[in-house]
C-alpha cells in the first residue's frame, strides 16, 4: 500500500499548476467565457504544446507521458482548482478512454491527435428522457450495408461546441431500457445530419443538444462490440466519474479556503466573524467533507483497473463527492453572506460548478441506488 | 499509489491470523460470547500472550519493546485483530501512558514503569477530569502542594477529586493532572503525577451508567502522599505531557477495522431479520439505504486514516488531523450502534441485567443492542468531545 506520488506525478501536478496560476486567473477566465467561443483555443495549444498533457493518460509509444487514472486525477484536480472549462475530460479521459479501452482500428491515429490537441471529443451519451440511465437509448443506429445510419437526439452534450468528434452511444437492437442492443460510435461533428443547438450552461461551459438525422457513418465508426457496447460504456463513465471526482476535490478546496480566507477578513461586532465558534465548526465540518472526499477520489481511482471493485468504488467516491459539493457549496455561499450573492467573487462559481458535479454522470441518489445494489443485492 | 500488498505482506497476514486463531485464551473468548462481565484476569489474559509474543505494543519504539512494523504491517495487525474480534490490550498503560513516559520520562522512570505497562502486571488508569473540568480540562483544581517530609525527602500532598475514570475500579495505579501552581495561568500550573492506588487516601467509587454497566469511578484523594520522582517531566509543564497523550487516544480512535466488523454483523443480523413487507430487512428500501450511507462513509474514514498513517510513516506524529478520525470514528461507531438496535425491533426492549447470568429473551445478537447504543455515546464526549476536537482542528489545522 503506498499512497505517495512519484517525482513525475508531483512535477505535472506544479507543471498544471503554476500555468493556470498565470493564464488562468478568475478575470482572465471570466474575459475568455464572456466571449465567443466560449472558451480558449490558446489554452488548449498549450496544454497540448507548452505542457504536453494531453498526453498524460496515453502510453510513450502513442506520444503520451506513459500515466494512466492517476495522472487524470492530478490533472483534473488543478483544474478544478481554477475552474477550467477546456475539455481534458471529454477529450481526453472519456475520448482517450474509449479509444483506449475498445481496441478501435483508429485508435493510435486519434490519440495522436489528441495530443497534439488537434482532436476534441465530446461525450454524446444522455437524452431528454433518459435521465442517469446510461442504457435509456432512443437514439439509433441502423445498419445499411457496410454502414449505420444514426437518428436521435442527445441531450446537454457538455463541450459540443467545440468538439471536433462526438461519442455517441445509440441503439443498435433492443428495446429503449435494454442491456444488450447498445453500441457506441465515433461520429466527426461535421458529419450531414448532425445539428446542434450551442448553449452556455450555468457554471460556464458550453454544451449542445445534438440531433442526429439520418447520419449515415463507416463501419469504421463503430467503437467496441456491437450490441454490446454497455460494459465499455460503463468503464470509460466510471473513469469519467473518478476523474470528476478529482475536480470536485479542487473545487472543494477552494470552496473551503476561499470562506476560510473570507471569513478571516469580514469584520462584524467589532471582530473578525471566524472568531465565532459556529462559524469555526461549520468550516471544520466542510474541512472533514474535503478530506474524506479526496480520500474517495484516491480509492475510486486506485480502483479503477479493477473491473471487480471499479464500479462498487466509483458509485461510493460520487455519493460522497455529492454531498460534500451540497455541504461545502451552500456553505461557503452561506459564510460569505451577502458577498456571496454576488457574480465578481469567485466563491459563487466554484459554488455553481459544485453544484453542476453533484448530478455530473448521475446524483447522489442514483450512485447510491447502484451502490446498495452492489454490495447489498436486489431491494424487495 | 496502489493498494497492493506484497507477498511478504500476504505472509505476516498469514501468520498473524494463524498466531491469533492458535492463542486466542479460551476462557476469554468463551466470556465474550456470552457477554458476561469480564474479570481482571480475563481482561489481561490476551495481553499477557502478546506480552510473551512481543506484540503488545506495535506503535512503540523497538528500544521499549515496539514491532517496528511498518503503517501496512500495523493496518492488517488491526485487521486480523478485528476480524477475530479479539480483546485488545486496554489502553491506559500500553497506548496512552507509556508514549509519555517514553516521551518525556527519566531513564529511571521508563525502567521503571514502561515493562510492567508492557507485560500487564500493572493496571493504569486515567485521573484526568473532575466534576468542574470535562471539557474545560486546563481549569482542574486536584491540588498538589510540595513538602519535605520528616523523612528528609520530597513529596507531593494531593488533594481533589477525579472522575470517568474507566475500570479504576482494578487499577494499580493511575497517571493523574494535578495542580502545582495555583497562581499560574491554567495550563502553566499542571503537573503530571503516577500515583500508587493503594496509597493511603486514595477511594474509588463506582459510577453506574445508564445501561446498567460498571466502568467508570470516582476518584477521590485525600491527603495522599506522592513521593517527587513520579512526576513526569518539569513541574508545572504536565499540560505538554497531557496534550501529547491526548494526540496518541485520537489517533486509534477511528477503529476502522472494529467498525468494518460491525457494519458485517449488522447486515447479518437485517438479514436474519424481516421488513414489513416480509422480506430480509437488508431489502427494506429505507433501511438498506441507511447501511449504504453508513457503509460508504466507513470507507471514506478508512481511507481517511490510510492516508493519515501514511503521513505518519513519512515522518510526521499523529496530528491534530487525527481530530477528523476521532469525529468521524465515534459517529460511525455510534450510527452501527443505533442501526443494530434499530434492526432488531421489539427485542431491544428487554433488560436483562439483573435476570442472572445467560439469561436470553429474544435473539442473542438482540440482548446487547440497546445496551451498547446507550453505553456508545461516551465516545463522542470521551477523549475530548467531538466539539472540542473542531475547536482543536479549527485552531490547529485551519488556523482561525
Amino acid at each position: 500500500m503506498d499512497f505517495s506520488f512519484t517525482d513525475e506525478q508531483s512535477m505535472l501536478r506544479d507543471t498544471v499548476a503554476s500555468y493556470l496560476a498565470d493564464h488562468y486567473s478568475f478575470d482572465q477566465r471570466r474575459a475568455a467565457l464572456a466571449k465567443e467561443p466560449g472558451w480558449s483555443p490558446a489554452i488548449w495549444k498549450a496544454f497540448a504544446e507548452e505542457l504536453g498533457i494531453l498526453g498524460a493518460p496515453f502510453s510513450e509509444e502513442l506520444g503520451g507521458l506513459g500515466g494512466g487514472p492517476i495522472e487524470n486525477m492530478i490533472v483534473m484536480e488543478e483544474m478544478g482548482k481554477a475552474l477550467v472549462v477546456e475539455p481534458y475530460l471529454g477529450t481526453v479521459v472519456i475520448g482517450g478512454g474509449f479509444l483506449k479501452h475498445s481496441g478501435y482500428a483508429g485508435a493510435e491515429a486519434l490519440i495522436g491527435q489528441i495530443i497534439a490537441g488537434e482532436a476534441i471529443f465530446a461525450f454524446a451519451y444522455a437524452e431528454p428522457q433518459g435521465r442517469y440511465n446510461l442504457a435509456d437509448l432512443k437514439t439509433t443506429a441502423k445498419k445499411d450495408g457496410g454502414s449505420y445510419v444514426l437518428n436521435g437526439h442527445k441531450a446537454v452534450v457538455i463541450g459540443a461546441p467545440y468538439a471536433t468528434h462526438l461519442i455517441v452511444t445509440a441503439r443498435t437492437d433492443g428495446g429503449q431500457r435494454d442491456a444488450q442492443g447498445i453500441s457506441v460510435f465515433i461520429v466527426e461533428k461535421s458529419a450531414a445530419g448532425v445539428s446542434t443547438r450551442d448553449y452556455p450552461t450555468v457554471d460556464g461551459f458550453r454544451a449542445s443538444e445534438v440531433i442526429f438525422e439520418n447520419v449515415k457513418v463507416g463501419a469504421d465508426a463503430l467503437v467496441g462490440p456491437e450490441g454490446h457496447g454497455l460494459p465499455l460504456i460503463e468503464k470509460v463513465v466510471d473513469e469519467a466519474i473518478a476523474a470528476t471526482c478529482a475536480e470536485a476535490c479542487g473545487v472543494l478546496a477552494k470552496l473551503h479556503t476561499g470562506t476560510l480566507e473570507y471569513t478571516r477578513q469580514r469584520k462584524q461586532f467589532g471582530q473578525p466573524i471566524s472568531s465565532f465558534q459556529v462559524l469555526q465548526h461549520r468550516m471544520v465540518d466542510m474541512f472533514i467533507q474535503v478530506e474524506q472526499s479526496v480520500s474517495m477520489t484516491y480509492m475510486a481511482t486506485i480502483k479503477l483497473a479493477d473491473d471487480k471493485q471499479r464500479t462498487k468504488a466509483a458509485a461510493a467516491a460520487k455519493v460522497q463527492i455529492g454531498k460534500a459539493c451540497k455541504f461545502v457549496g451552500q456553505n461557503a455561499i452561506q459564510l460569505h453572506g451577502g458577498m456571496g450573492m454576488t457574480d465578481e467573487m469567485a466563491i459563487g462559481h466554484y459554488f455553481k460548478r459544485a453544484t453542476m458535479i453533484e448530478a455530473a454522470f448521475g446524483s447522489t441518489d442514483h450512485h447510491l441506488a447502484r451502490y446498495e445494489f452492489l454490495s447489498l443485492g436486489q431491494a424487495a | 499509489m496502489n493498494l497492493d500488498f506484497t507477498p511478504e505482506e500476504n505472509a505476516f497476514r498469514q501468520e498473524v491470523r494463524a498466531f491469533i486463531k492458535d492463542n486466542y485464551p479460551k476462557n476469554l473468548r468463551a466470556a465474550q460470547d456470552s457477554g458476561a462481565t469480564l474479570t481482571r484476569d480475563l481482561y489481561l489474559a490476551w495481553h499477557k500472550v502478546l506480552a510473551k509474543k512481543g506484540w503488545v505494543a506495535p506503535s512503540w519504539p523497538v528500544e521499549f519493546g515496539g514491532t517496528g512494523w511498518t503503517p501496512t504491517q500495523k493496518y492488517i495487525w488491526s485487521e486480523e485483530s478485528a476480524e477475530a474480534e479479539t480483546l485488545p490490550p486496554l489502553p491506559f498503560g500500553v497506548a496512552m501512558l507509556a508514549p509519555v513516559i517514553y516521551t518525556f520520562g527519566t531513564e529511571e522512570q521508563k525502567k521503571r514503569f514502561l515493562p510492567g505497562i508492557y507485560n500487564g502486571e500493572v493496571w493504569w488508569c486515567q485521573g484526568y477530569s473532575e466534576p468542574g473540568a470535562g471539557s474545560d480540562l486546563a481549569s482542574l483544581k486536584t491540588k498538589a502542594e510540595r513538602i519535605t517530609a520528616d523523612d528528609g525527602k520530597e513529596y507531593y500532598i494531593v488533594n481533589g477529586q477525579k472522575t470517568w475514570t474507566t475500570l479504576g475500579q482494578f487499577a494499580d495505579w493511575g497517571f493523574f493532572l494535578v495542580r502545582t501552581d495555583p497562581d499560574a495561568k491554567p495550563q502553566a500550573g499542571i503537573s503530571f503525577l503516577l500515583i500508587d492506588m493503594k496509597s493511603p487516601g486514595v477511594t474509588v467509587r463506582p459510577i453506574i451508567t445508564l445501561e446498567g454497566g460498571h466502568e467508570v469511578n470516582d476518584v477521590f484523594l485525600d491527603n495522599v502522599k506522592v513521593p517527587v520522582e513520579n512526576r513526569i517531566f518539569h513541574e508545572n509543564q504536565g499540560w505538554t505531557c497531557a496534550k501529547a497523550l491526548l494526540a496518541h487516544e485520537r489517533s486509534g480512535i477511528a477503529g476502522v477495522a472494529r467498525s468494518k466488523r460491525n457494519l458485517e454483523k449488522l447486515r447479518q443480523i437485517a438479514t436474519t431479520e424481516h421488513s414489513d413487507a416480509g422480506g430480509t430487512l437488508l431489502s427494506d428500501a429505507f433501511f438498506r439505504r441507511k447501511v449504504a450511507e453508513l457503509e460508504i462513509d466507513l470507507t471514506a474514514l478508512e481511507f481517511t486514516e490510510l492516508r493519515t498513517l501514511a503521513g505518519e510513516a513519512s515522518g510526521k506524529g499523529p496530528g491534530a488531523e487525527s481530530s477528523i478520525l476521532k469525529i468521524k470514528g465515534t459517529e460511525i461507531q455510534q450510527r452501527l450502534q443505533e442501526l443494530v438496535l434499530e434492526a432488531v425491533g421489539h427485542y431491544g426492549a428487554p433488560f436483562l441485567r439483573d435476570l442472572g447470568h445467560n439469561a436470553q429473551i429474544g435473539p442473542g445478537y438482540a440482548v446487547d443492542a440497546a445496551g451498547d447504543m446507550f453505553n456508545g455515546r461516551k465516545t463522542s464526549i470521551f477523549g475530548g468531545s467531538n466539539e472540542i476536537q473542531r475547536n482543536i482542528i479549527a485552531k490547529m489545522v485551519l488556523g482561525l
